[in-house]
């Protein structure tokens, strides 16, 4: 088994920690991992992308990823760019966006190629949570909850390890946001 | 210096020469073609001669007289243009 | 590949070398930062700042330097390590030499970049061959276990004593330094099991002097090469016996050469780094639909296997040299001069074309493996080499 999975956020929104925490939840399950950012000139605000590659095997393949299983969309307003975020994206794959409903022209495309479509208003629970809009852990949990791919606690406890040196208050504002975007997220009905 | 010349298994690893300071092995005195002669009544001790003789083949002794090492002295005659007083003369070596 | 020893952890290629670095307890570091390696550097210095690590770390003022320093501190007896890259590397391009004719035993890791003009941050090899002339022993990691299993047993094998000779650890920029993968690492104990402290030959020592580097003129620098030349010959086995040690102590295994699918292949693909990797997922799935296809790839291109490599070409019909880098005005890429002067004489040899990829960071994608295999089968056909040199991959 092997699923490829392309984030994607703008700069300082910390998208490439949401792909890190996700490998380091499968390692703890055993799983092998291929994490990594998109290299290029990064600024805050530009859009970056963040890829990540489990497998229940040792991951041989070293490209990028073209043509990704799942496409998580940590930026509530990145939808619109509906070529940008489906590019590649597999028949019948998945799509998780942070929305407090999917923007008509994602589901048209969605659609069309058959994408299962989850959503969650990961705006509202960050700005309750953290007061500021941060996305990228709400979306993880989200992400966990719609692809079933890791544990909840896989993450969760990848969250401590990851934001330990923080202090127990983020660690837990940060897992508060990952099991709340988990219980939030739900199917989008054609 | 010795005459034999060593195979490169015989040469001890990287090329490290590991017996310091023998250039003294390697006697120089023939390349002169003129040589230093020291006339002691003449000199004053300065020893600016010993500080300035680049090889060094300049001997110091413990009176501050100095005498001249010819297994090594080239002749450049350093020594005898930076004597003050004259006290050696460049002479040919034969 | 099997799991072996080591608790699993997830690591950068950089962070992963980094940390055997710190294992290896070395005494001392001296590095200048150069992306793709900055990750390297920076964590070494945390460590000895930290006092994780019981090095001196010299902040020197460039790769030049870099070299300089570690040369003289392993000639005084320490184990050291340096890190580069592109640039880097060719600014210390003239102390490469040295480090190796001196016989020290610095290692070095190099996160594989691309040579400017123009400058590009991303995978080429060019520096890995850069350096290949210079008698340094090089390793090539496919992959982030391999890097940090591979920067261990460089500093196992550049000390021995039957050996004597630097090391570089190659890591292809970005897509294994900055990209972060499961792997095992032993524990600080088991590493020095396996890694005993280093027992200086001929350290610089004031009471008894040397002289390192001397004047060597057209009467005995000859012999001096000669010498340097049969001790990297020899020291090839000894190679092989501590690969095979590693091998046993941490449950992985390291050969020379990495063969897939050559029991029956027809065709192959011979590729360095961590495009191995894909060329071999690429094999796979050809080789569940019948086709006979192979991938060979090189943990040890310095030496270079020679005899392993002319045992694994036996029975194909053509191979693709693949290159991650370019030598102008040359009749192939560097790989491919080396593969094909190792089997210029054998009686069994296929028919070699040489592919040139990955530039600056371009992406090899499994569907220009599946080019490159349809090449050779081609060529394999014909039975003749129209095209000696081609490019994948690039806008024509």
């Amino acid at each position: 088994m092997l699923v490829e999975v392309r984030w994607h956020g703008r700069g300082g929104q910390g998208v490439v920690t949401s792909s890190e925490l996700l490998a380091r939840a499968a390692i703890k399950e055993g799983m092998y991992v291929y994490h990594a950012p998109e290299f290029g000139p990064e600024r805050r605000g530009a859009p970056v992308r963040a890829y990540t590659r489990i497998s229940d095997e040792p991951i041989e393949l070293h490209c990028g990823i073209y043509e990704p299983d799942a496409v998580v969309v940590i930026d509530p307003l990145l939808q619109y760019d509906v070529d940008y975020i489906l590019a590649g994206i597999k028949e019948g794959g998945l799509l998780v966006l942070n929305a407090k409903e999917p923007a008509d022209v994602v589901v048209a495309k969605a659609k069309e190629i058959k994408l299962k479509v989850w959503y969650v208003d990961a705006y509202t629970i960050a700005m309750e949570i953290f007061g500021r809009p941060l996305y990228n852990t709400p979306m993880l949990g989200a992400f966990v909850k719609a692809s079933g791919l890791v544990k909840l606690e896989s993450v969760l406890e990848a969250i401590k390890d990851r934001f330990a040196a923080m202090g127990e208050e983020i660690v837990n504002k940060n897992k508060e946001a990952v099991k709340r975007a988990y219980e939030e997220v739900k199917p989008y009905e054609y | 210096m010795s005459t034999k010349k060593l195979g490169w298994r015989e040469l001890p690893i990287g090329a490290i020469i590991t017996t310091p300071g023998n250039s003294v092995e390697y006697k120089t005195g023939a390349w002169r073609a003129l040589k230093p002669v020291y006339h002691k009544e003449k000199c004053v001790k300065c020893l600016l001669c010993w500080i300035h003789c680049p090889e060094p083949a300049i001997i110091r002794h413990e009176d501050d007289t100095i005498e001249i090492d010819y297994d090594y002295c080239k002749g450049c005659g350093i020594c005898a243009n930076v004597c003050p007083v004259k006290a050696i003369e460049m002479v040919m070596e034969r | 590949m099997t799991e072996g020893r080591g608790k699993p952890v997830g690591l950068s290629g950089d962070l992963a070398v980094a940390y055997a670095v710190k294992q290896a307890d070395v005494d001392v570091i001296a590095a200048y930062p150069i992306t793709p390696q900055t990750i390297i550097v920076e964590k070494l210095a945390e460590y000895v700042n930290d006092g994780e690590l019981n090095a001196a770390f010299v902040p020197v003022e460039s790769e030049h330097s870099a070299l300089s320093a570690v040369v003289g501190a392993s000639l005084a007896g320490a184990r050291v390590f340096t890190a580069t890259a592109s640039q880097g590397l060719a600014l210390m391009y003239e102390i490469l030499w040295i480090a190796s004719g001196l016989r020290t035993t610095v290692v070095m890791a190099l996160a594989n970049r691309a040579l400017s003009p123009n400058i590009n941050i991303h995978c080429s090899h060019d520096d890995a061959y850069a350096a290949r002339d210079a008698g340094w022993i090089q390793f090539f990691a496919e992959n982030v276990q391999e890097a940090y299993d591979l920067t261990l047993l460089a500093f196992r094998v550049s000390e021995d004593k039957k050996v004597l000779f630097p090391s570089i650890i190659n890591l292809d920029g970005f897509i294994l330094s900055h990209s972060l993968e499961r792997l095992l690492v032993l524990d600080d104990k088991e590493v020095k099991e396996f890694l005993p402290p280093k027992e200086p030959v001929n350290p610089i020592d004031p009471d008894n002097p040397k002289t390192y580097g001397p004047l060597d003129l057209y009467d005995y620098y000859i012999e001096h090469k000669r010498q340097q030349a049969e001790h990297f010959k020899a020291s090839y086995p000894r190679i092989l016996e501590l690969m095979r040690e590693f091998s046993e102590f941490a449950g992985r295994e390291y050969k020379p050469i990495k063969t897939y699918g050559l029991e029956d292949a027809e065709v192959a693909i011979m590729i360095l780094g961590s495009s191995a990797g894909t060329a071999r997922y690429v094999a796979r799935k050809l080789r569940a639909k019948g086709e006979k296809v192979g991938v060979i790839s090189l943990t040890l291109y310095r030496p270079f296997p020679v005899n392993e490599l002319l045992e694994a070409v036996k029975g194909l019909k053509a191979l693709a040299v693949m290159d991650r880098s370019y030598s102008f005005g040359s009749p192939g890429a560097q790989l491919f001069m080396d593969v094909t002067a190792a089997l210029i004489n054998a009686k069994e040899k296929p028919l070699m074309f040489n592919v040139i990829y990955g530039l600056g960071g371009r992406d090899l994608m499994p569907d220009h493996i599946v080019q490159v295999f349809e090449m050779a089968k081609q060529v394999a056909k014909e039975g003749e080499v129209k095209e000696a040199q081609v490019w994948v991959g690039v806008r024509e």
